[in-house]
């Protein structure tokens, strides 16, 4: 640590710490995910899940992991090359780079910006461009389908999704996460902003294209979606990508309206992963609930619902802000 | 506009009540049976594949090689020869089931006039190559038998001018 | 290329016959605009076994255990089927306990298949879990029917004249047992399905069928039922013990997916009423009529029988010569007919109406291949 202090300086070595342990969270988290998943799954479905490898099936995920790394990975023919084979890394990095703003607890945050909040979301609406360039280019009737869905899903489920964090935004005054959190000493937000945090959580399951909005995946119908013709790590990264936006937008939840790492007892770094983890726990039980929404349902629910209740949210709040 | 709100509460609440069923069950024991570690016992009438029923008095088979089976079997899978071993009395000397055939139809079994046959309660029936699913019903009949201390039946040998075994796949009248 | 590829409007998107929702091997090649179908056109016979043409090669009993094989799912319905025509070709009297037998045991079956179609259906439509809960309570059918008939899917278990076995108390309680144990389990499916606001979105309104295109299009079953024709072979042309029962013929409004789909639920109801007076009126008596030919040869003649299967009407056409071989079977199944609507039902839909469209036609793929 000294070391890398003194070679590159206190920020540059900052990044690089913290780069390495973005890496290792997101892939430990992936496959804490997918075997949380399914073993969600399984009990509703009245099944026990994964149960061979480890302790109830736990390591599970490490041998799919190492199974599709040692997978082939196959180019078809005529599909549009350097797209094909960026789409994986672009959909990967802004999800990467998202977690340099968020707080795990009050000392543990890479880098505190005063504009957290729009950076997260910013590179959020990223991903949305890596899955247009993989059905593009995967040159699949299906997977255009599936990335078409996909922009249309993420354009009009951003702008309740921003507009649900305004209220909250407008009661601390602060884009910073670290600044939010510190708001929330006395009571957390989901109190006094419970609309709020329902159609946060609407959008989030629709903005991580999660049942029942996995329109871009729709297996049914578009059988895989715009990630069709992956195979191997590069599939392999578009579902850590998927589980790791899954954990971005849990903690964001956790940080507006659950009060971030805050928590009596245990150190700030638990309650916030307990609090991050019951939200996606949440998301989980959404999607072995409901049946899949149709694509024309999914934006009308967006403009006619979502959209005038976030504004009429955020205008209560902006009045009684101004009020008191 | 009351509309309106209607809508959205009565929806709202109808998928608290479905997440109110998925939790309930999350809860519940599971109702798998983890399969290599937990077996279930077979129903008394589950269909196997046929073998022979052994007679608790004569400790053998009851098959008088009469060959109903094999004309009433709908994919002709029965390959079945008998020898007489005396004037009246003939019985089995070769009967196997192609058992890849087999649609499980239970007519040889009823159409039997000795009832000697029965369903077993075999279920791991898996093999490496077709031959792996030809089940010798003599041999069998003597493992069963060895297995309890019983007497083996012998199997007799067709006499060598007889003529071969019919194949099985052959369609008969 | 680009230029003309841009100038094109409609493209042809591939649905099958690899595809997880067309349930089996149907290939539907379809005209797209967008997301919009501009025309559906089914391929079938991926499936094709010639089972009419075995029949013809095969004697009478022979072909028994192929009926179970031509729709698995009400396997048991189409046994009855062919048993009911060569009993009329031969002139045998079932006895009445074994009728009663056969109206148990086939309407448990006809529940599985319709929990095994809520469960696919609801899996068409995007929900996971619905389905091992239906598998669930489909499981207690199968243990029972396979205590009687010895297997659990591809059933052979009606003889021309009865049933080969008969059925034992264990049976009896357990089908009681069965019968409680699902009406709680409805409430759970209302709270999950029926009343799911998602669901209700998606299926209302979608893929409506007139009683006019019912009537054109030669649709049978649920298909006809949800559109309001209280048409249902069990009442319209009674056979086996099913004059003797009281029960309802459910029937929907305004013949969308949604009414089809409520249809079917109150259908297993209806078949859970059945079961329940059949297990309360159990004759004692034989299960095998007397005087059943050990070599079935029927007289000369032409016989048709009909039931109702889970689907809608399978008809079987017998025509004797008086030989121990069938001259021709000829097998009406209801999918094929009812496949038959889906052209006209999914222009200008979308493909995620497609797909419910489909599963609400309930098509078994086997069957429409034969």
């Amino acid at each position: 640590m000294e070391f890398l202090t003194q070679m590159l300086g206190a920020d540059v070595a900052r990044m690089v710490v913290g780069l390495i342990a973005i890496i290792a969270l997101v892939s430990v988290n992936a496959l804490f995910l997918i075997w949380m998943e399914r073993k969600v799954a399984a009990h509703m479905q009245l099944r026990p899940g994964p149960m061979e490898v480890g302790w109830h099936g736990a390591v599970q995920t490490v041998a799919d992991a190492v199974k599709l790394m040692g997978k082939e990975l196959i180019t078809p023919t005529d599909v549009d090359r350097p797209v094909y084979h960026l789409a994986p890394i672009v959909i990967f990095l802004p999800v990467l780079l998202s977690f340099l703003v968020i707080p795990f607890s009050q000392t543990l945050i890479i880098r505190d910006m005063n504009v957290g909040v729009l950076l997260i979301l910013a590179f959020a609406s990223l991903t949305v461009l890596a899955i247009l360039m993989a059905g593009w280019a995967s040159n699949n009737k299906y997977s255009v389908l599936g990335a078409i869905r996909s922009v249309a899903q993420t354009v009009a489920y951003e702008i309740p999704l921003l507009i649900t964090l305004m209220s909250p935004i407008l009661m601390v005054g602060s884009f910073s996460l670290a600044d939010i959190v510190a708001a929330q000493e006395r009571y957390w937000f989901v109190l006094t902003q419970p609309l709020a945090f329902i159609l946060y959580i609407v959008c989030a399951t629709a903005e991580t294209n999660r049942a029942p909005f996995d329109l871009p995946e729709a297996e049914s119908e578009l059988v895989a979606g715009f990630h069709t013709e992956y195979s191997g790590m590069k599939f392999g990264l578009f579902f850590l990508a998927e589980y790791t936006n899954m954990f971005i937008v849990s903690a964001l939840a956790t940080i507006f309206f659950l009060g971030g790492w805050r928590g009596p007892f245990l150190p700030g770094i638990f309650w916030f992963l307990i609090k991050v983890y019951a939200i996606i726990f949440l998301l989980m039980w959404f999607r072995w609930t409901f049946p899949r929404v149709r694509f024309d349902q999914l934006i009308t629910f967006a403009w006619k619902i979502l959209i005038p209740l976030a504004f009429a949210n955020l205008l209560i709040t902006a009045l009684i802000m101004k009020l008191r | 506009m009351i509309n309106y709100f209607k809508e959205i509460l009565v929806g709202f609440w109808s998928l608290l009540a479905g997440m109110a069923v998925t939790i309930r069950y999350f809860t519940k024991p599971i109702v798998t049976v983890q399969y290599p570690r937990q077996k279930l016992t077979m129903s008394p009438r589950y269909r196997g594949h046929t073998e022979f029923v052994i007679d608790e008095e004569t400790r053998t088979h009851r098959c008088i090689a009469c060959e109903m089976c094999n004309r009433i079997c709908p994919s002709q899978l029965i390959s079945l020869q008998g020898v007489k071993v005396d004037a009246k009395k003939k019985l089995p000397s070769r009967y196997i089931i192609a058992y890849q055939y087999c649609s499980l139809c239970g007519l040889c079994v009823e159409v039997c006039p000795t009832k000697a046959l029965k369903w077993s309660d075999e279920y791991l029936l898996c093999g490496f190559t077709r031959e792996d699913s030809e089940i010798d019903l003599l041999r069998r009949l003597q493992d069963q038998q060895y297995a309890k201390g019983w007497p083996l039946t012998p199997i007799p040998r067709p006499k060598p001018e007889e003529p071969a075994p019919a194949k099985g796949e052959e369609v008969k009248e | 290329m680009l230029e003309r590829g841009l100038e094109e409007k409609t493209y042809v998107l591939n649905l099958g016959p690899q595809h997880p929702s067309t349930h089996g091997v149907l290939r539907v090649e379809l005209e797209m605009e967008g997301e919009f179908i501009t025309k559906a056109d089914p391929d079938i016979g991926y499936g094709h076994r010639g089972h009419e043409h075995m029949a013809e090669n095969r004697n009478y009993q022979q072909f028994l255990p192929n009926l179970g094989r031509v729709d698995y799912l009400h396997a048991l319905a189409y046994n009855q089927c062919y048993c009911m025509a060569v009993e009329k070709l031969l002139g045998l009297k079932v006895p009445e306990r074994a009728e009663f037998i056969r109206v148990i045991t086939g309407e448990m079956n006809r529940i599985s298949s319709h929990l095994l179609w809520l469960g696919a259906y609801l899996l068409d439509l995007g929900a996971f879990t619905p389905i091992l809960y239906c598998f669930d309570d489909r499981e207690h059918i199968l243990d029972l029917l396979d205590r009687v008939t010895g297997s659990r899917l591809t059933y052979c278990y009606y003889r021309f004249g009865g049933v080969p076995q008969d059925i034992d108390e264990e049976f009896v309680a357990g089908t009681r047992e069965f019968i409680k144990r699902l009406r709680t389990r409805f409430r759970d499916y209302d709270n999950l399905v029926t009343k799911n606001v998602i669901f209700i979105h998606r299926t209302r309104d979608v893929g409506i069928i007139t009683q006019e295109q019912c009537l054109e299009y030669g649709l049978t079953g649920p298909m006809v039922r949800g559109s309001g024709i209280p048409y249902d072979i069990r009442r319209s042309e009674p056979y086996s013990a099913y004059p003797l029962f009281d029960f309802e013929i459910p029937i929907g409004s305004k013949g969308d997916i949604l009414d089809r789909y409520l249809v079917r639920v109150k259908e297993m109801e209806q078949s859970l009423r059945i079961i329940e007076q059949a297990l309360n009126k159990l004759p004692e008596g034989p299960i095998m009529a007397e005087k059943v030919p050990k070599r079935i040869k029927p007289a000369e003649g032409e016989v048709y029988a009909a039931v109702e299967a889970a689907r809608g009407e399978f008809g079987c056409y017998v025509v004797s010569q008086g030989e121990v071989k069938p001259y021709r079977i000829k097998l009406r199944v209801p999918s094929f007919a009812n496949l038959s609507i889906l052209p006209e039902l999914s222009v200008d839909t979308l493909v995620a109406d497609l797909v419910a469209i489909l599963g609400s036609i309930d098509v078994v793929v086997p069957e429409i291949d034969r």
